[in-house]
């Protein structure tokens, strides 16, 4: 693997911002699943104002390292610090100081999308005053104003991930957690939320931890993105860093008709190709350029069934690939 | 949205703030069941009337009209009478049963929509206990909006007389406080597509041998049946309401049922907040 920097010197970097998040040594077994460790001995430090994405598979700890940063999980080892306080020690005083949303609908279904703001405004000790100007100010901000009486089951998705994210910061935290915010919404409504966190982070500088398994989510919304699977961090800095790290310039895939037997290897030898390796039906290139190079893959491939042939520049995707040697959705 | 916190501080709270804070927030959650209670205040009090007015009015109107029916019971009462603390009883268990178990098996369960609550910045712990106490206000709301049915309808004379106001407040709140804490630990256990059976093979059999329709007293002639129901946390709702307001009826002594109503409201009350945290905090 070609990384020039490992994500403990990204970390001690010259970057100035106090940690809003800090994670160390963190690890999960949850009993009774025969020792699985849902997360393991993981660091990683959120700075304050920053998106920072947690990129991962499903089942690869993401939710779990969420569930223990926001007092809902509790950790077997390790320690969790948001804003310096640590969240086993003093959980109530950490739950003022953040807001969570997940991909389900948590909405009180006995309340208007009105009452779920108001109610969660004087939970956090705001007078009635405050709470109904607030709870008015954020449905206008996130133009739900005329469903204001409707309740939950009245929503539409968009509409109800919305109400959420105001829910989540109407007692203005510090840091803002999404645990997958936008699985299941459709594309209009997942454009829609990345552009209501982007406002929120530079209106109200707030810190937000993300965790999500669209590479494009990541990539577009995310300042720094740690690669999480099987409960641990693989990587840990910006997208382009990320993609700068990977020697290859180039990813082609090739899918056959036929087995690909023998195929990366006839293939690794071309000058400028990093690696092959196979995949689902068919093989998977890593190149440090495709200038020239492409004709003679396609001539190698030939007598495999080539059937057809795709060149992309590298991803997030690609990333985690050369990483784990897997798909992110497999 | 456009508000940015100047305070940066995380220095831990004074313990005067912190109660505040906690403070706050409980009554937040109190003021948001209230909310809730309001909008459904209806149905709440038709699903707590329901049953003993049908119950009242065939046994004690009806009956007696047809010329059916229960003749005098011990000490000369009749059956009206040893009905009164039974159906009030009743009406304060079914509803924590109603009021805390059903709500929160599904809040707990399909929507998880007690999250927002469960991050409110107090305790979790409290969080529970917030809905056992507001269940017990609905239950004290439903003793008193069950007791003038019970009252009036009968076609014979109801004799009801308080000796002791002091007890009555004492075992209403008691009553109320354990129903609620029985409604929770069952809301913890059960789950949604339960709530049916919870009824049919709980509730029922609590209800037919909590001593409501009969004194704990008169079961001596059946001695196992007298002894099982000890476990049954509503015989004492019963007698203790039968010593507040019928005394002349045999109830059991005042220590038995006040102990006894006051030893399961701190063991279930302590089950069910442990049940409670274990399911949302994992």
């Amino acid at each position: 693997m070609g990384w020039s920097s490992s994500s403990a010197s990204v970390l001690s970097g010259s970057d100035p911002r106090t940690a809003a998040i800090e994670i160390r040594g963190l690890s999960k077994v949850y009993a009774g699943s025969r020792g699985v460790r849902a997360v393991d001995g993981i660091d990683l430090e959120v700075r304050e104002g920053e998106v920072f994405g947690l990129l991962g598979p499903n089942g690869a700890g993401k939710t779990t390292t969420v569930g223990m940063c926001t007092t809902q999980v509790r950790p077997t080892l390790g320690k969790v610090l948001v804003g310096g306080i640590d969240v086993v020690m003093d959980p109530a005083l950490v739950k003022r100081r953040i807001g969570m949303v997940t991909q389900f609908n948590t909405l009180d279904r006995s309340c208007t999308a009105y009452e779920n703001l108001y109610f969660h405004c004087r939970f956090f000790g705001m007078s009635r005053r405050e709470s109904r100007e607030r709870s008015g100010q954020l449905l206008e901000d996130f133009k739900l104003t005329g469903r204001a009486g409707a309740t939950p089951y009245e929503l539409s998705g968009g509409m109800a991930q919305r109400l959420q994210v105001a829910r989540a910061i109407a007692h203005r935290p510090k840091v803002l957690f999404l645990d997958e915010p936008t699985a299941g919404l459709d594309p209009q409504s997942r454009i829609a939320l990345w552009e209501i966190v982007r406002q929120m982070r530079e209106k109200e500088g707030l810190t937000v931890l993300l965790t999500t398994y669209y590479i494009e989510e990541a990539d577009q919304l995310c300042e720094r993105v740690a690669i999480i699977d099987h409960g641990k961090i693989l990587v840990c800095d910006t997208p382009s860093n990320l993609k700068k790290g990977l020697k290859a310039g180039t990813v082609v895939e090739l899918r056959l008709e036929g087995e690909s037997e023998g195929l990366p290897d006839a293939l690794d030898g071309l000058a400028g190709v990093l690696s092959a390796e196979p995949m689902e039906e068919g093989v998977r290139v890593f190149a440090s350029h495709s200038g020239g190079l492409l004709p003679r893959i396609v001539e190698t491939a030939q007598g495999y069934g080539l059937r057809d042939i795709s060149v992309t520049d590298p991803t997030l995707e690609t990333v985690f690939i050369d990483l784990t040697g897997r798909d992110l959705r497999e | 949205m456009s508000e940015t916190s100047i305070s940066t501080s995380s220095a831990p709270l004074e313990n005067s703030g912190r109660w505040a804070l906690y403070a706050r927030a409980f009554g937040g959650l109190v003021l948001r069941d209230t909310r809730v209670l309001l909008r459904e205040f209806v149905p709440f009090i038709m699903r707590t009337i329901v049953q003993p007015l049908l119950f009242v009015f065939v046994f004690t109107y009806l009956f007696p009209k047809i010329g059916q029916g229960f003749s005098g019971g011990p000490g000369g009462s009749n059956f009206a009478t040893i009905l009164v603390p039974g159906l009030v009883a009743v009406s304060i268990l079914f509803q924590g049963i109603t009021g805390v178990a059903s709500p929160l098996a599904l809040e707990l369960g399909a929507t998880r929509e007690i999250e927002d609550r469960v991050m409110a910045p107090l305790p979790v712990a409290a969080v529970a206990i917030e809905k056992v106490v507001f269940s017990a206000v609905q239950s004290v709301i439903a003793a008193f909006a069950a007791f003038p049915l019970i009252y009036f309808i009968p076609a014979t004379p109801v004799s009801v007389n308080v000796h002791s106001w002091p007890l009555l407040v004492e075992v209403v709140l008691l009553a109320s406080l354990t129903a609620g804490s029985l409604g929770l630990i069952l809301g913890t256990i059960i789950k949604p597509q339960q709530i049916g059976i919870l009824f049919g093979i709980l509730v029922t059999p609590l209800i037919f041998l909590g001593c409501v329709y009969y004194p704990w007293a008169t079961l001596d002639s059946v001695r196992w049946v007298q002894i099982i129901a000890l476990l049954n946390p509503l015989v004492y709702m019963s007698e203790g309401l039968r010593a507040a307001l019928t005394p002349e009826i045999p109830h059991m002594p005042e220590w038995a049922f006040l102990g006894a109503l006051f030893v399961l409201l701190v063991v279930l009350t302590v089950i069910g907040v442990r049940n409670f945290v274990r399911r949302v905090v994992s």
